[in-house]
């Protein structure tokens, strides 16, 4: 067993309003400021903006890719920059560390989720048990 | 101002159905092709498929608000999923409950001091197993953040 090797940066955009509307529908989360454009000038927006939790989830689409959807054990969320109407984001994966942990195979990684500005909107600090070598060759076929 | 009395306030359990649509609906929101999750008669829930309690969660069940952060100061700041096994999967009935389990200040970068509060999700299985647990902290600025710099979104 090892890691699969870390897969190509995943961009992701121009990102849309419909982007933020459709994960607001799908999460439940549907605070105006994402979806309103009054309601976001009002409160001193420009335009309204992403759902932190969107870009969090287009790292867990792309780290679920890599090391497998029933493989995640641990996914850590820090927001940072907001993101806009227009924005061409990039995730990419780093491995942090491998190691046994309850007999298992484990491996942290650091994924970001960054803007066209070169600015970090999201990282995350993500464990996955490390898949076996049916799996991985079942999920590289999928990403190819 | 937060208050910081809310430490240890429980909200009441509450039920959370994993469903298997509702697993598409936010695999596909968040732009994944993945089997796992598209194909499978019974997928696990993606990494942050838990933020779903949303739809579960209120009322009484919701300890969030006696936390009292402003929430023209709030924001997102970590949102942590554990999971101890493989994640939840479409099928399961998961009994959930929060507390508030940290408010605690820090000095800002830029002056001002900051206040945070942490509330603790916990899921459990049909038999009472622990399978996930959700951490939530959210940040009270000393100031309404500017908008080019302002992190994640106002809490809920």
């Amino acid at each position: 067993m090892s890691v699969p090797a870390t897969p190509a940066p995943w961009t992701v955009g121009p990102v849309t309003r419909t982007d933020f509307v459709r994960y607001q529908g799908a999460s439940g989360d549907m605070n105006p400021i994402h979806h309103d454009e009054e309601f976001a000038r009002a409160a001193g927006f420009p335009t309204p903006f992403s759902v932190g939790m969107w870009q969090a989830g287009l790292l867990g689409t792309y780290a679920t890719d890599w090391l497998g959807a029933e493989n995640v054990r641990g996914f850590r969320v820090r927001f940072l920059e907001q993101v806009w109407p227009g924005d061409t984001l990039t995730c990419h994966g780093d491995v942090l560390r491998e190691y046994e942990q309850d007999g298992e195979r484990r491996v942290d990684v650091e994924l970001t989720c960054r803007r066209q500005t070169g600015g970090t909107a999201v990282t995350v600090w993500s464990t996955f048990v490390v898949p076996d070598a049916a799996q991985s060759e079942q999920e590289a076929t999928h990403v190819a | 101002m937060a208050n910081p009395d809310a430490v240890g306030t429980r909200g009441a359990p509450f039920r959370m159905d994993v469903e298997r649509g509702k697993i598409r609906e936010f695999a596909r929101a968040t732009r994944s092709t993945n089997p796992g999750y598209l194909d499978a008669e019974q997928p696990v829930v993606p990494p942050t498929f838990l933020t779903t309690t949303f739809f579960w969660q209120s009322g009484e069940a919701d300890p969030w608000p006696a936390v009292e952060l402003d929430q023209r100061r709030g924001l997102h700041a970590e949102q942590e999923y554990t999971f101890f096994g493989p994640p939840p999967r479409a099928g399961t009935r998961l009994t959930c409950q929060s507390r508030i389990s940290e408010i605690y200040t820090k000095q800002g970068r830029r002056g001002g001091e900051l206040t945070f509060a942490v509330m603790i999700t916990e899921f459990r299985d049909e038999t009472g197993r622990l399978v996930a647990q959700g951490r939530l902290t959210g940040v009270e600025t000393a100031r309404p953040p500017a908008a080019e710099s302002r992190a994640g979104e106002v809490t809920a």
